[in-house]
Formats: C-alpha cells, structure tokens, sequence
C-alpha cells in the first residue's frame, strides 16, 4: 500500500508535528507492508522538498499560489496527489491546519477518515486505529471503511522521527496555478504572543487555572515560573473564558493536547476535559488548594496549598539555584 | 439571509461515561443528552446575525437541523426557544458517522439553498472535528473553520480564525461553511416563555431515505475501553521538596 503523508513547514523547515506524524506513517508502513511517499506543498519551499527527502521520497507543489494554503487549494494538491501515487491511506497531523486542510481533502476522497490518531495496529487482517473519544473519557479502536483511508496523527502521543529509511528523491508536481480554486482568501496572521516555547512543543509545560485571579498573577506567576525553568505556559479553559489567557494556550478536548516531560497543573482542578489534553504528559505534578481535588488522581506529584504562597517559593528557590 | 445551523445532540459533558456490555458503544440509558456546546455557539451567532441585521439584509431566518430519532424534538425545540426560526428532524435510526452525516447535510442544504452553514468544529462525544470540512468538500463551498468572529462586507464574509499559530483572517464569498470555536460567543439561555412557546413551534421531519440518502458506513468501532489513571500521586509537603523530587526522582529540571 502506498501511503502519502501531507507534512507542515514553517520558515525554518519541517513543523515538529509533522514528524511526528511519521513516526505513526512508519508505524503504519511497518504493519501494512507500505511505502511511503511525501507531500510538501508551498512557496519557495525547495529547502523543506530537501529536509523531507531525508525520509521517503517526496512530492513538491511549489507555486506562488500556494504561499498562504488556504483549505480549497491545499486539499485540492492533497487529493490530486493521493490520485496520482494510488495512494490508499493519506496521513498528515492533527494540527488545526491538518484539520482544517487534510479534513477537506478527506471530503473530496471519500470520508473514510480518523482524527487524533494515537496508535495503529493489525487487527484480525485489518488497519486498525485508536484515538480517544468523549474528552479521553474512552478511548477506542476503531477501523476505516473506504479507499483512501485518512488518518491525522495526535503529535503529542508520539517522539518526532529522525530521517533514515528509505531516503528519496524530489518529485516537482505539476499544478497549473489557474487551476486552483479561488474561493477562500488569505487576508492576514497575527503572530503568536510570547517568546516562550509554543506549549506543544515544550520539554516542561507550567499550566495555570481558575486559582489565578487576573492576567497580572498569570505572567508574574505562571509566566514567571516558566522562566525559571525554561517552560512554555498552558492554560484551563477556565482562564481563557475568562479572558485572562488567549486561546491557543488552551490545553484540553478544547484546545491543545500536550504530552510534555513535566506537565504541571497550578489551581486547575482537573475535568475530564482538562485532562484529555494533558493526561498522557511523562510526568505530572499538580498544586492546588483541595485536597480531593481530581487532578491529583492523574498526578504523580501532589502539593496541596495556595499557589499564591507556594509558586513565589519556587520561584524564588530556582533563580537562587540558578 | 438563510442560515441554516446543523447540529447534534451529545451526552451531556458534565456526566460520566460508561461503556456498555458490548465493548462497541457507550452506556445511554438514563444518560442526560444535551445540545453539543459548539452548536449552541454556532445557534447563537446566527441569531445575532440574523437580529444584528450583519450582512445588510433585511430578511432572515434560522433554520437548525438534526438527524436522529424522535428524542432529537427535545434539543431542537431548545434552539427554537433560543430564536431559531424553523428546526428540521432528519430521522435516521443508526447515529451516521461524519461522512454520512455531511452527505445528509449536503441534502439538505441542496433542499433549504441556504447562504450560510453555521456549525460547531466539533461534537464533544466522537470529538471527530470533521464535518464542516467534509460538507464544504461535497458542496464545493469555501470554508472557515474554528472561527472566533465573523463579519460581512460588500457580499463577503470574513472570518478571524483560531489556529495553532495564532489568529489568521480569511474573507470568502457566499455561500459558504463556517465552524464555530469556543470564543465566537457566549450562548444564551432559553427564556421560561420562550421554552413554553416553542412547544408549539413545529418540528419538520423527513426521512434520511427520503433525502435520497443510503447510509455508507465509513468507521466502525472495534473495542472501547474506559479512561483509567495510571499513576499513583506522591504526596509531597512543600514546594523546595517537588522541585527536590522532580530533579532526582525524574530529572525533569
Ligand atoms: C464541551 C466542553 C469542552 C471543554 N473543553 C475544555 C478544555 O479543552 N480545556 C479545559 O481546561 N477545560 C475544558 N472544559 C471546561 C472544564 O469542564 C472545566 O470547567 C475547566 O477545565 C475548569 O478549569 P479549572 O480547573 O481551571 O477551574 P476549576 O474547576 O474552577 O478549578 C479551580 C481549581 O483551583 C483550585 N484553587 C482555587 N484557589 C486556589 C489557590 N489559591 N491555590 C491553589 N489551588 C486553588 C481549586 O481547588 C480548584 O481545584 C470544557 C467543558 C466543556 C463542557
């Protein structure tokens, strides 16, 4: 089977998600005697063509039309690519562009699709697959029907792979540039807030909820408690509606799934939906106030005290030791 | 403008999940259903596009869609009490899979020629996040997904977008699909009056087949396993002994 797998960039090249969404494709491969193949899809993107054909051959759509890839092009290049290879399973990852973008390529092949994938098997001579469900309240193995299958891959639930294999070569593909769709345009991207590391790439997330009372507290500590130990921030959706926090902090069902080594929970009390963005993390240590607060069931570390008290303590004992 | 607003009914969030004897599906008896939260932002912004009068015109309605059984009459006349217009009950025995549930929309948005689908990004029970994609797929329509506030000018609607990089904007021409993130609005509650007043309204029903629709099953569930924690928590009695732990325990510092 061949298996075509949509990988992100940015200007410093492949995004970490997309590879750690090969490490699944390889998984994949491995179970299914697959080969796979690559897509890169940009402007100018001959570096990211190159970095990529570390890992399998790869195909380039690169035309000025595809610089800011909007959903109606991207998941045009994808379908006409998965044509094109034969491709029966096309894989990318869970990010709100693989969602967005290998979501509506999905629809133009046939919608035998899963999202968040965190492992796969052979079942009984079948692909199956397994992600969560109901805020990680289950989580389920389940099996596609159609051809191709479409599969993005929860990146948090795997290590980035590391190129080797089947190392290939650059395919340009043709895409005439009038052939694209027009019908969704690209008018402007903030930046993202913050200089500290995105809270999904994090080695040590610090996470912040309801316990905090304004955006001051959060940055003077949350933030700064992050400093300390070189962690980016996260947030409960309690902070978020609350305006204290801005959304793509947001850990959860909701908002991102991280699987840092460190995840620590400050005054968040643990919901379900709370935990299914946070559960799988290496290590988990939680403070709060309560003592039958949830979260210290799915801690492995528990303080129970005021987090007004206790995060300047820590604060001040790590800048000591630094 | 015509609106028109899918949704689904979902296991309300609050309850815990039980798996049923099968191993295939979830426990429902007695189990409380609510309005999947992301489709009563998206049934909210419709209504204040429709009351804001938004895209400068002066007709518009809402129309909420469901697809179901007859319990679905509950959720729907929950919209209607919010200020939906019309709700449509699509009966369909088995609960679709987000294919079939976009083909089915596709039916019915060809039946309704709404200018607008306004949806959730998702259903908090699959949490497959696919349905808005694979429906503007079908329709050839442009989509907007995860929106956080969406205008209209000069016949186009521009949509602020969440996405993992931050905020994007992108504008597109109507019709079009649009999917609701979390800080799009804050729903309403539906009024005593307005709840007693919408027992009234009617809810339309057709049948999936009717629609022309032969459900193609896409996913099937193998096993379902409950959630369980795996760790036991230490309990530690001040802040100089986690970070004293966490560096020579696990070496996370
Ligand atoms: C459909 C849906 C989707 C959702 N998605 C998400 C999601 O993605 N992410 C998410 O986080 N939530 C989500 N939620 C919300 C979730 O159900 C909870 O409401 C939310 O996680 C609660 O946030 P919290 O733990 O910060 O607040 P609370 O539940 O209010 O907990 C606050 C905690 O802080 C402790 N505390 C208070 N003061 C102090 C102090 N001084 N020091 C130490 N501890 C203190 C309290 O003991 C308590 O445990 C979702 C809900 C729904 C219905």
């Amino acid at each position: 089977m061949r298996i075509l797998v949509v990988l992100e960039h940015d200007e410093r090249g492949l995004r970490l998600a997309s590879r750690c969404a090969l490490t699944l494709a390889r998984e994949a491969a491995a179970c299914s005697d697959g080969e796979l193949e690559l897509l890169v899809m940009g402007y100018e993107i001959g570096f990211v063509a190159q970095e990529a054909a570390a890992y399998a051959p790869v195909y380039c759509a690169d035309l000025p039309g595809l610089q800011h890839c909007t959903a109606d092009r991207a998941a045009k290049v994808i379908a006409d690519a998965a044509r094109d290879c034969g491709a029966g399973l096309v894989m990318g990852a869970s990010t709100s562009w693989g969602k967005d973008c290998v979501g509506r390529a999905g629809g133009l092949l046939g919608g035998a699709m899963a999202t968040d994938v965190t492992a796969c098997a052979m079942r009984d001579g079948i692909l199956a697959w397994r992600r969560a469900m109901f805020a990680g309240g289950v989580g389920a193995w389940i099996a596609l029907e159609g051809d191709p299958l479409i599969v993005t891959v929860l990146p948090s639930a795997f290590d980035p792979a590391e190129p080797g294999g089947e190392a290939g070569e650059v395919t340009q593909m043709e895409v005439e540039e009038a052939t694209l769709p027009n019908q969704i345009r690209f008018e402007s991207a903030g930046t993202k807030s913050g200089g500290r590391p995105d809270v999904t790439e994090a080695a040590i997330v610090v996470s912040g909820g309801r316990a905090i009372r304004n955006s001051d507290d959060y940055e003077r500590l949350i933030g700064g408690l992050a400093d300390q130990m070189g962690a980016g921030t996260g947030s409960s959706r309690a902070l978020v509606d609350a305006g204290i926090t801005p959304n793509e902090l947001q850990v959860g069902q909701t908002g991102k799934i991280v699987a840092p080594d460190l995840y620590l929970a400050i005054g968040i009390s643990g919901a379900v939906q709370h935990l299914a963005g946070m559960k799988n993390s290496k290590v988990v240590a939680a403070i709060n106030s309560d003592p039958e607060a949830p979260i210290f069931e799915f801690a492995d570390y528990g303080l129970v005290g005021d987090a007004y008290e206790i995060i300047p303590e820590l604060i001040a004992t790590l800048s000591d030791d630094g | 403008m015509k609106i028109l607003v899918p949704s689904k009914r979902v296991p309300d969030p609050d309850q815990r999940i039980r798996i049923a004897a099968s191993g295939h599906a979830i426990e429902k008896d007695d189990l409380p259903f609510v309005l999947n939260p992301f489709d009563a932002i998206s049934i909210e912004e419709a209504l204040r596009i429709r009351d804001e009068n938004r895209a400068g015109e002066d007709e518009g309605e809402v129309v909420v869609v469901g697809i179901g059984g007859a319990a679905y009459e509950k959720e729907l006349r929950t919209a209607m009490a919010m200020g939906a217009d019309r709700a449509l009950l699509v009966e369909c025995e088995t609960a679709p899979d987000p294919w079939n549930v976009a083909r089915i929309l596709q039916a019915v948005v060809e039946r309704e020629q709404p200018a607008l689908v306004l949806m959730g990004k998702q259903a908090v029970d699959d949490d497959s996040n696919q349905v808005g994609q694979f429906l503007a797929a079908l329709l050839d329509w442009p989509q907007a997904t995860f929106a956080s506030k969406i205008e209209f000018d000069a016949g186009r609607v521009r949509v602020t977008r969440e996405t993992d990089m931050g905020i994007e904007t992108v504008s597109m021409e109507l019709p079009a699909v649009i999917t609701a993130d979390l800080r799009l609005n804050e729903p309403r509650y539906a009024s005593l009056p307005a709840i007693m007043k919408a027992k009234r309204k009617p809810v339309d029903r057709i049948d999936c087949a009717d629609l022309g629709i032969a459900i193609e099953p896409r996913v099937r569930i193998l096993e379902m396993e409950p959630l369980v924690s795996k760790r036991t928590c230490v309990q530690v009695s001040s802040g100089t002994e986690l970070l004293a732990r966490l560096r020579d325990e696990v070496g996370v510092l």
